[in-house]
Formats: structure tokens, C-alpha cells, sequence
């Protein structure tokens, strides 16, 4: 059982996603359980698979069906893998248990629907994170965006429209990086990244290298929603059904940033096109953080905001690929975890914010301190994260890529991290002051769109706990970042650093 | 002339070439039409593009297919195409299947929601909403 | 030479006050519970800090690492002469403020008054941190967590007055934090994990003279927002929406104080008066400092607001403590540092009064106050012992940093900064005495129609006919006013803050030869 881990936490979820609409006919409450168990079951294996890596000291490489490679798919839980899929099961444990509210009253034909595709989803990203194979890699991309289009969907009308240009964009991004790894697989023979970390570097400067690399960036690029291939954002995060999107949001673009960094980094070097391409996404990501920030301090919808903001902040991730020194690595990774906290904590906010109240628009938030108390805490907490201020976790990713841009010399992206940082906290502190406004209203306002203090609990405690857990988790990884780099992150730096 | 361009399409670059412009085709129909349906369309092609690129890059000149008959031994590993590509392209082609058909089944709902296809005809209808 | 001691204390004396906020928040329905809390955490942080001066006194310094916080850099604390002071002076003006604050908040019911004692509680968390820590990046954290934990303070009021005000605060101090941000990786980039050194160490790095330039002047965009040099003061009048307390924090205990402390930290322990004279930057520094001095008292002659005229007295006041930390020479160094306790007790007692006239009459205009001291007999003596000596008037707590600091331009080899500090001392008198002449000698207006007036706006009405203010916001100005006028003379009275400025003072010039005694 134990030395089938790396492939078990990923055939679980998809397992029971195909159960689950099956147990639904026969009892939504076993179906429930049963995917709950599941996703719990796959975060125990995915710590399990974590902590026995650190402990191993090298790679657990897992062949499917004992096919070795190049025959054969490899599954590689390493820490940097093994750091992903504890984020991924993580995040789809919480959202699980938020979407329970949210589902009340639903039949059991769409509850059993929404277990099957938001557990495909999950699969469809531990896939990506686990794998050692480039191909397989493609396939699990594509499992999980479809059973994404599928519950963005589920959104209403708006998001139907939102969903089916995701699916659009997505499919091509998914093309391009698969015509990018044909061109890595006719250039060496094979598509394991163990045998393409030997066989790729010295192929890559040739055309087909740099067409390759050029594709296999656009692809990730737009997965990742990089300026100026975020276009598919804004409009799928603001109608995507709120347990969904704060797991979309806090997971997906990170998987793909994640396997840009795999490829790029662990599978190429960085060095020739690679090293070309990099500074390329550089500069988007340079300029696609300013972009996010300023397109969200022009919204007035809390959903659309936060979905720009992503936009801004994945970016940093990026920033800190194009970097390229340990620190900046360091500070990507760390903002790969830092940015899946914070933004879905204020996913799970806004998605309680509505659930409980209906109100979406910036203004409309008068009064809610009151009335929503812990909630709007935990939106304080998350505010500070993203604007970067101590001691929440987003401080210590910016100081990392900070420092990172000041030892190599990168003195516009140090300035781009700091604006970046004072725009965040425009946006944001609009909400605080509408929030946390009392008695004075502006003019335009009337006075009963004040929200009255609270009466009552505030949120079911389904939907409260992931929330509370989320903003205690985020001050407490800033607190504890050393530790988590010295004893993990440090492990998930490249082995060729330039 | 003609024989030519069939010698060079059968020979040289030309099939790569077709491929490329079949892609960009598709791109083109992707980014250039308003119809959302023309889109999915368009997309399919640009599937169709890459799949065939990697059944070229598994052709080899005066090879059979990798099958083995009742009774035959496995002779020189030279005298089959390579295998592999035909393999993965199985699965992109589900997975190309399972794209048109969840993109179909979302087109239908954006019919009934709002009575076209045409993009801005939509986004329209939309903002009216 | 000097002994370490390594101990947890300056943590919880840190963390006292965090555990007091969170206390506050839990017990927001119980009010004086909640108020016990907050005096029993002052109390406690108070005998924390005193339990480490002996060991400081005598030569020691104190530290505790409690975890690291960062890659190769750890949260430390490290409690030398100048920390303890600043830990001394902020945790003791907190038990004070304490007691003031609930008289204020009484008097006043602005309601919401846990967030407000709560974010006291962490702003002193925070400005502990900033006396205490040992490297840059601990001193950011805490610096940062100081600006954040203010703005619940500076809007409290909730109007839209507030609300501006806020935004401007926070503009200011965001954009400073960021700059101080990339001045702290730099310097980290430069010297890795390097602490508060006293004397300095960057002078070793091998970086260019240029850079250098450039750090020093990101360091003083980032700390000298807080302490309000001109062009960077813009925010401290406006942030004069908040409640009284609340300023007499910002401005005497807390927020400006830590600016001040990290210009002098950051010349004396950061770069030190040898790489200053190197870099030629200190002269500019004063200068700034110089006219800030001059600037802001002329923009206090023409206030009437009265709170607002104590900022603009505060901006001028802390620019004594950057001219000396700029002059880097010993005798301007002390003058500096112990202009800080000097202010504090000073600026205290004013604020007090202010708040105190506020809650009391509800009067917060200069024009209004004819009178006034014959009512309030008490508050109008504190005022007058405090304004007297930021006058500089010799046996007064202001005279000793003034002098000091007189001595040092001279020692730096630039007398005309004395000029600077006698043109100040005019004008300091030039904008508070009118303010006690009319409170003693001034004819009351005409009390009829004011009452009239007031009446008409109900809720005022109770206000036309009072006293001296109430005890809990009388006994903690007279408190603070007695210490400014015997600190004058016994600078080292009870808390030794001349002591612990001048131990402080050694280190910094002696820099090379201290650390050459603790390797």
C-alpha cells in the first residue's frame, strides 16, 4: 500500500469522482462522505508521500505498472512536487467542506455531478504535479481543465459564456504545449523528464529547441494567465460558483506556473532559449503586475477585483522564474504557497460575503465589520498578505523575490515589486474603508443599504472554518517561513543552478 | 512542374508545411471568427494540425505498422514505424473527442441562454441582462 | 567589556501587550474588565523592561533569538543602552497614556472602544519590538506592524474627516515602509544577516561610495517619514484627526518616536559617523533637519487648531533629534537621544492638555481658550511647565538635549546650527506663549451667547458649565509635567535615561574598539 503512494493519491480522486454520481442515486450523504473521505485520505498519503521524501533524501520515482521509463510512466514525488500536491489536496479537502452549504437544497443528480467533476479536478492536478512525463503531463492538464470548464459552468448564464471561452483559450494553450513537446520528443526520442534532463539541454539551441521552448512557454503562459494571455480570467473568476472558484484560483494557474518552473528549470536549463524565453516572461510578468493591480483598483465588483489582482499576483511567480537566482526561487516557491493561501481565503470570504448577504459591488459593503465580524477579520489578515506587510506569509515571498532582484542587479523589477505592493494596497483598502466605515455614509448611499451589526452566527461553521483555518495558516507560514525553507522549500530549488 | 510539387511534398518539407498552415488555419479561425461554433470548429482543426505532426514525425520510408501477426517474430526494430506517437495521438484524440464535447454541450446552453452564437451578439445580449 | 545575557525577556516583554490586544478583543463586552487588562499588561510590560536595566547599567547587553524569521536572519532582540531607552520611555508613558486614555474615552463615547485599546496594545507590542530589535529586518517587521496597528487609531473617529485622514496616513507611511523595504535588502544583500552594529557595518562591504549614497538616502526617505522630516511631514497634522490620546501615542510615545529612534539608529548603527563623514551625507541631513526645524515652527505660529500647532511643533522637535543623529559628533549624538526622552515628556504633557481641554470644554481652537486657565487651573499649569521647557529654558528637561546638542555643532565644526536652535527656541516661545497669556490673562467670551450656541447643538450643552478636568486624564499631564520639569534637573532620576543615552553614545563612537572587546 505505502509504496504505492505516488500513484494511489492520484487514481483516489478520480476514482471516487466516478463513484460519486453513482453513490449520489443511491444517497447524497454517502456520496458526500465517500469524496470527503477520499480527498482527506489523498491530503494523509500526500503528507505521507512529502515526509518520507525529506526523510529519503532523493526522488521517489514510481513506474506505473513497472513499465521502467522510457517505456513506461514515471510518477516523481519529489519535496517540489511533493509541496504541490499537500497544496492541491489541501485546498480541495477545504473547499469540499465549504461547498457543503452551498449545495443544500441541490438535487442529488447535481450533487453528485459537482463531487464528480471538482474531484477530477483535484485528480486532474495531482496528476500534473506528480508526474515525470511530459505527455502525461498533457493528459492530466487536460483532465482537469475539462472537469473545470464543466463546473465554472455550473455558474449560471454569465458563466456558461465565461466557461465555454475558457474552454477555448485552454484547449489552445493545451495545443501548443503539446505541439512543443512533439517537437522536444523528435529533437531526443523520448518524453521522461529523468532521461530529457541528459538528453534535452544539449539540443536546445537549435531551431526546433527554440520553437519548442517558445511553445511550451505560450501554452503554460496562458494556463497561468500571464499578461497579456490572461484574457480568459477576469470574466471565468467572476461567475465561477464560489467553493469552485476559490479552489480554481488558489490551485490551477499555480499548477501551471509550477510546470513551467518543472520544465524550465529541472528539465531544460536555463541557458540559450530557455534563458531568452525567461527574460521574455520577465518582462510580461513585470508588466503584467502592474496591469492586475491597476486594473483592479479601476473595479467596483469584489469578484472581479480579486480576479485581477490574480492576474498581478501570479504574475510575481514569474517574476521570480525570470529572476532565476535561489533566492528568487525560493520566494517563487514560497509565493506559490503564499498566493494559494491568501487567494483563496478571499475567495472563501467573497463566496461567504455573497452567500450570506448577496452583495458583490465594492460600495455595497458598508457596514459588513458588523455584520460579518471574523470574516471581515480574516479579510484583514488576507489584505496584509497580499500587500506584502509583516508578518503575514505574502510579505516573506516579496522579500525573497525582492532580495533576489537586488543580488542580481534587477533594479526594475525591485520597483515593480514595490509599486506592485503600494497598489495592492489601494485596492484593498478601499474594501477596509467601506467595511469598516460606520455611521457615515457618502452621500449617494441610502440608509438602508447599510448592513445592520450581527445577529446570530455569522456563517455556518462549514463554511467559517476553512476561512478561520486559511488566516491563521497565513500569519502563522509568515512566522514559520524559515523553517519551511530550511526543511522543504530549500530541497525544491534545481539541482543546476546557473 | 506538378510532379514536382507532389516529389517535394512526398519527399522534402512539403506534408510539414501543410501542417503548419492547417494550425495556423486554425488559429486564425480561433482569433478571426465571431461564431462561437466557427471557434470550436477552428479549434478542432488546430487539434487535427498537431495530430498529424506527430503521425509524421513516427513516418519512416519502407516501414510497415508495428503490428505483430499470429505466429511472426519481432525482426529488425528499422523495419517498423515508431509506435509511440501513434499511442499518445489515441489519447489526444479522446482527449480532442472530450473537448468538442463538452464545448458542444456548453454551446447549446449559450443557444438556449441567449439565442445566438455570434460572440458579440452574446456579449450584447448580456450586458442587457 | 560587555556581557551578554541571553534571555527571553525582551520577548515577552514584547509579546505581552499582543496577548493583552487579543484579551482586549475577547472581552469586548465587558468594559472594565477589558480596561484592567490593558493597565495590567502595561504594568507588566513596564516591570519587564526595568528588570533588564540593571544588566544594561551595567555594561551588559541583552538578547534573545527566539526563532529565525527569514533565511539566515533571525528574529532578534538584542537590548543595548539606546534600545532600553526607547523601551524604557515608550512602556512607561504607556501606563500613563493607559489611564489618560480611559478618563478620554469616558469622557467622550466615541464608542468602539476595544479596537482602540486593542490596537494601543499591539502599537506598544510594535514600538517594543523597534526599541528592542537586533537587525534591520526585525526592526522592519515590527516597524511595519507599527504603521498597520496606527491606522485603526488615526480613523477612529469614522468621519469622513477620519477617513481622509487615514488615507494620508497610511499613503505616507505604505510608500516610506516600501522604500525602507528595498533599503533593507540591500543592506541584507550587502552584508548578510549582519545585526545593528554600534559604529556601523556597511563601511566594510565594498560597495561604491554612489551606492552607499543611495542606501542612505532610501533608508532616510523610509524612517524619515515617520519622523517627519520636511518635505516628508505631510502626514502628521492631518493624521491630527484622531482622538487626543491617540496622538499624544503618535507623538510622543510611538509613531514618530520610532522614526526618530531609527534615524539614529540607522546613522549610528547602520552606517556610523565614520562612513557619514565619508559619504558626505550627514551636512545634508542637517540641513533638511535645520529647516525643518525653522519651517515647521513658522507653520505653527499660524495655526489656531491647537492640536494641529502641537504637530507642527512635534515636526519641528523631532528634527533636534535628526540634527544630532546628522552632526554624528558625541555631544550631538547624546544631545539627540536624550532629546527623545526629553520630547516624550515634554510633547506628552501637551497632548494631555489638549485632550484634556477637548473632553472637558470642548474647545479645540486657540481663539477659544481665553480664560481657560482659570477654570482649569491644573491642566493650564502642566501646559505651562511643558511649554516652558521646550522653550529650552535652562533647568527644564529641554535644556539638557539642547544644549547638548548646541555643544555638538560646534564639536561637527558648524556653530551656525546653533543659530538654527536659538531661532527655534524664539519661535517655540513666539507660538505657545500667546496660548498661556490668553488661557490666564485672556477675557472669557461673552458666556451667554456661547452657551446660547451650544445649546442650540444639545448634546453640547453640558460642556458650557465645567471645571478642572476629570482625575484619570488630570493625574496622568500632572504626572508627566512634574517628570519634565525634575528630569531637568536630575536628568538620571529613577530610570537613569542620561545614563543609558551616554552609555549609548560610547558604544557608537567607540564602535571598532566595542566590538574589538566582545570578539
Amino acid at each position: 500500500m505505502n509504496a504505492h503512494l505516488p500513484i494511489l493519491i492520484i487514481v483516489i480522486p478520480l476514482v471516487a469522482g466516478m463513484l460519486a454520481p453513482l453513490l449520489a442515486f443511491f444517497s447524497a450523504p454517502m456520496a458526500r462522505g465517500v469524496v470527503l473521505a477520499s480527498a482527506l485520505a489523498v491530503f494523509a498519503g500526500s503528507v505521507a508521500a512529502l515526509l518520507r521524501v525529506l526523510e529519503m533524501g532523493h526522488p521517489w520515482s514510481y513506474y506505473l505498472a513497472g513499465w521502467p521509463p522510457p517505456w513506461g510512466i514515471e510518477y516523481v514525488i519529489d519535496p517540489l512536487s511533493g509541496v504541490m500536491v499537500t497544496l492541491v489536496s489541501f485546498f480541495a479537502v477545504l473547499a469540499l467542506d465549504f461547498a457543503g452549504p452551498y449545495l443544500a437544497g441541490r438535487s442529488a443528480r447535481e450533487k453528485g455531478a459537482f463531487y464528480a467533476l471538482f474531484m477530477l479536478t483535484a485528480g486532474g492536478l495531482l496528476g500534473m504535479c506528480a508526474t515525470g512525463d511530459l505527455f502525461n503531463l498533457f493528459v492530466f492538464l487536460e483532465i482537469c481543465s475539462l472537469a473545470a470548464y464543466a463546473l465554472i459552468a455550473a455558474g449560471g448564464r454569465r458563466s456558461v459564456v465565461a466557461a465555454l471561452r475558457y474552454l477555448i483559450i485552454g484547449s489552445v494553450a493545451a495545443c501548443m504545449y503539446l505541439l512543443g513537446i512533439g517537437y522536444v520528443y523528435v529533437m531526443t526520442g523520448s518524453l521522461n523528464m529523468g532521461d530529457l534532463t541528459i538528453l534535452l539541454p544539449p539540443l536546445l539551441d537549435s531551431p526546433a529547441g527554440i520553437l519548442a521552448v517558445v511553445l511550451i512557454a505560450t501554452g503554460l503562459a496562458i494556463k497561468t494567465a500571464l499578461f497579456p494571455l490572461h484574457g480568459w480570467l477576469p470574466d471565468t473568476y467572476s461567475y465561477t460558483p464560489a467553493p469552485v472558484l476559490a479552489f480554481i484560483a488558489a490551485i490551477t494557474t499555480k499548477v501551471s506556473a509550477y510546470a513551467l518552473y518543472r520544465i524550465f528549470y529541472f528539465v531544460a536549463e536555463t541557458a540559450g532559449p530557455v534563458s531568452a524565453t525567461l527574460e521574455v516572461l520577465g518582462w510580461l510578468a513585470a508588466a503584467g503586475i502592474l496591469f492586475g493591480s491597476l486594473m483592479a483598483i479601476a473595479q467596483r465588483d469584489f469578484w472581479r477585483m480579486l480576479a485581477y489582482s490574480s492576474v498581478g499576483q501570479v504574475a510575481y511567480i514569474v517574476l521570480g522564474l525570470a529572476i532565476g537566482n535561489s533566492l528568487a526561487l525560493i520566494g517563487a516557491v514560497l509565493h506559490i504557497i503564499s498566493h494559494a493561501v491568501v487567494k483563496g481565503l478571499l475567495f472563501f470570504i467573497a463566496g461567504s460575503v455573497k452567500w450570506q448577504t448577496g452583495i458583490r459591488t465594492i460600495p455595497e459593503f458598508i457596514g459588513m465589520a458588523r455584520h460579518m465580524p471574523l470574516t471581515m477579520g480574516a479579510f484583514l489578515v488576507a489584505a496584509m498578505s497580499m500587500i506584502g506587510l509583516p508578518p503575514a506569509i505574502g510579505f516573506f515571498s516579496k522579500w525573497y523575490l525582492v532580495l533576489g532582484a537586488v543580488e542580481a542587479g534587477r533594479w526594475v523589477f525591485v520597483a515593480v515589486l514595490i509599486i506592485s505592493s503600494l497598489l495592492t494596497a489601494v485596492y484593498f483598502f478601499r474594501v477596509i474603508e467601506f467595511a469598516y466605515l460606520k455611521g457615515k455614509r457618502p452621500e449617494d448611499v441610502p440608509e438602508a443599504a447599510v448592513l445592520p451589526p450581527k445577529t446570530g452566527p455569522e456563517l455556518p461553521a462549514r463554511m467559517l472554518v476553512p476561512i478561520l483555518v486559511l488566516s491563521v495558516g497565513a500569519v502563522v507560514l509568515g512566522i514559520l517561513n524559515e523553517p519551511l525553507i530550511q526543511n522543504v522549500i530549500q530541497y525544491a530549488l534545481p539541482w543546476r543552478l546557473p | 512542374m506538378a510532379e514536382g510539387v507532389i516529389a517535394y511534398y512526398l519527399t522534402g518539407y512539403g506534408n510539414w508545411w501543410l501542417i503548419g498552415i492547417l494550425l495556423l488555419i486554425g488559429l486564425w479561425g480561433i482569433v478571426a471568427q465571431h461564431n462561437l461554433l466557427k471557434k470550436v470548429m477552428a479549434l478542432n482543426v488546430m487539434q487535427v494540425a498537431v495530430i498529424l505532426y506527430y503521425l509524421n514525425a513516427a513516418q519512416k520510408s519502407g516501414t510497415t505498422l508495428g503490428v505483430l501477426r499470429a505466429g511472426e517474430k519481432v525482426g529488425d526494430v528499422a523495419a517498423y514505424v515508431n509506435p509511440l506517437p501513434h499511442a499518445l495521438m489515441l489519447t489526444a484524440i479522446v482527449v480532442a473527442l472530450a473537448i468538442t464535447g463538452v464545448a458542444l454541450a456548453l454551446l447549446l446552453k449559450v443557444y438556449r441562454a441567449y439565442g445566438t452564437l455570434e460572440e458579440p451578439e452574446v456579449f450584447r445580449r448580456m450586458q442587457q441582462q | 567589556m560587555n556581557e551578554l545575557v541571553l534571555s527571553n525577556v525582551p520577548l515577552w516583554a514584547v509579546l505581552v501587550s499582543l496577548v493583552a490586544a487579543g484579551l482586549i478583543l475577547l472581552l469586548d463586552k465587558q468594559p472594565n474588565i477589558r480596561e484592567a487588562v490593558t493597565m495590567v499588561a502595561a504594568v507588566i510590560k513596564f516591570t519587564l523592561v526595568l528588570s533588564m536595566l540593571p544588566t544594561v547599567l551595567a555594561g551588559g547587553v541583552v538578547e534573545a533569538t527566539p526563532l529565525y524569521i527569514a533565511k539566515d536572519i533571525a528574529l532578534q532582540f538584542r537590548v543595548d543602552a539606546f534600545g532600553l531607552l526607547f523601551a524604557l520611555l515608550a512602556s512607561g508613558l504607556w501606563i500613563v497614556t493607559s489611564v489618560y486614555s480611559i478618563g478620554y474615552m469616558r469622557s467622550l463615547n466615541y464608542g468602539h472602544e476595544t479596537g482602540y485599546f486593542a490596537s494601543f496594545a499591539v502599537c506598544l507590542s510594535a514600538a517594543m519590538g523597534i526599541a528592542m530589535s537586533g537587525n534591520l529586518l526585525t526592526f522592519f517587521i515590527f516597524y511595519e506592524i507599527l504603521t498597520i496597528a496606527t491606522y485603526p487609531l488615526v480613523i477612529h473617529r469614522r468621519n469622513s474627516e477620519a477617513v481622509i485622514g487615514g488615507r494620508e496616513y497610511m499613503v505616507y507611511l505604505l510608500v516610506a515602509g516600501q522604500v525602507l523595504l528595498i533599503a533593507v535588502a540591500w543592506a541584507h544583500y550587502l552584508a548578510p544577516g549582519v545585526g545593528f552594529t554600534p559604529g556601523g557595518f556597511l563601511a566594510d562591504t565594498g560597495a561604491s561610495l554612489l551606492a552607499l549614497q543611495i542606501l542612505f538616502v532610501l533608508f532616510i526617505i523610509g524612517v524619515g517619514v515617520k519622523a517627519a522630516i520636511i518635505p516628508l511631514h505631510g502626514w502628521l497634522p492631518t493624521a491630527m484627526v484622531a482622538p487626543t490620546p491617540v496622538s499624544a501615542l503618535l507623538h510622543a510615545v510611538a509613531v514618530v518616536k520610532a522614526g526618530a529612534f531609527a534615524v539614529v539608529r540607522v546613522t549610528g548603527f547602520v552606517f556610523g559617523p565614520e562612513l557619514m563623514a565619508e559619504l558626505q551625507v550627514g551636512t545634508i541631513l542637517a540641513w533638511f533637519a535645520a529647516v525643518t526645524i525653522i519651517f515647521a515652527s513658522l507653520r505653527a505660529l499660524s495655526e489656531d487648531h491647537l492640536k494641529r500647532r502641537l504637530a507642527y511643533s512635534t515636526v519641528s522637535q523631532l528634527s533636534y533629534v535628526v540634527l544630532g543623529a546628522a552632526l554624528a559628533t558625541p555631544a550631538a549624538i547624546l544631545g539627540a537621544m536624550f532629546h527623545i526622552v526629553a520630547h516624550a515628556f515634554m510633547k506628552i504633557t501637551l497632548f494631555f492638555c489638549a485632550g484634556a481641554i477637548y473632553a472637558t470644554s470642548h474647545k479645540e481652537y486657540i481663539s477659544q481658550l481665553d480664560g481657560l486657565g482659570r477654570k482649569m487651573p491644573f491642566t493650564f499649569g502642566a501646559f505651562t511647565v511643558a511649554s516652558l521647557a521646550i522653550t529650552g529654558m535652562p533647568l527644564m528637561i529641554g535644556f539638557i538635549s539642547k544644549w547638548n546638542l548646541g555643544v555638538g555643532a560646534v564639536e561637527a565644526g558648524q556653530p551656525v546650527f546653533i543659530a538654527v536652535l536659538v531661532g527655534s527656541a524664539i519661535l517655540n516661545t513666539a507660538y505657545f506663549f500667546p496660548i498661556v497669556y490668553r488661557a490666564y490673562f485672556g477675557k472669557p467670551q461673552e458666556e451667554a451667547a456661547h452657551a446660547g450656541q451650544q445649546a442650540a447643538h444639545d448634546h453640547h450643552g453640558h460642556y458650557a458649565d465645567h471645571g478642572e478636568a476629570r482625575p484619570a486624564m488630570l493625574y496622568p499631564l500632572l504626572i508627566t509635567a512634574t517628570m519634565a520639569f525634575l528630569l531637568g534637573i536630575l536628568p538620571n532620576l529613577g530610570l537613569h535615561f542620561w545614563d543609558l543615552a551616554n552609555m549609548a553614545v560610547d558604544e557608537v563612537v567607540k564602535g571598532g574598539l566595542w566590538l574589538a572587546g566582545r570578539g
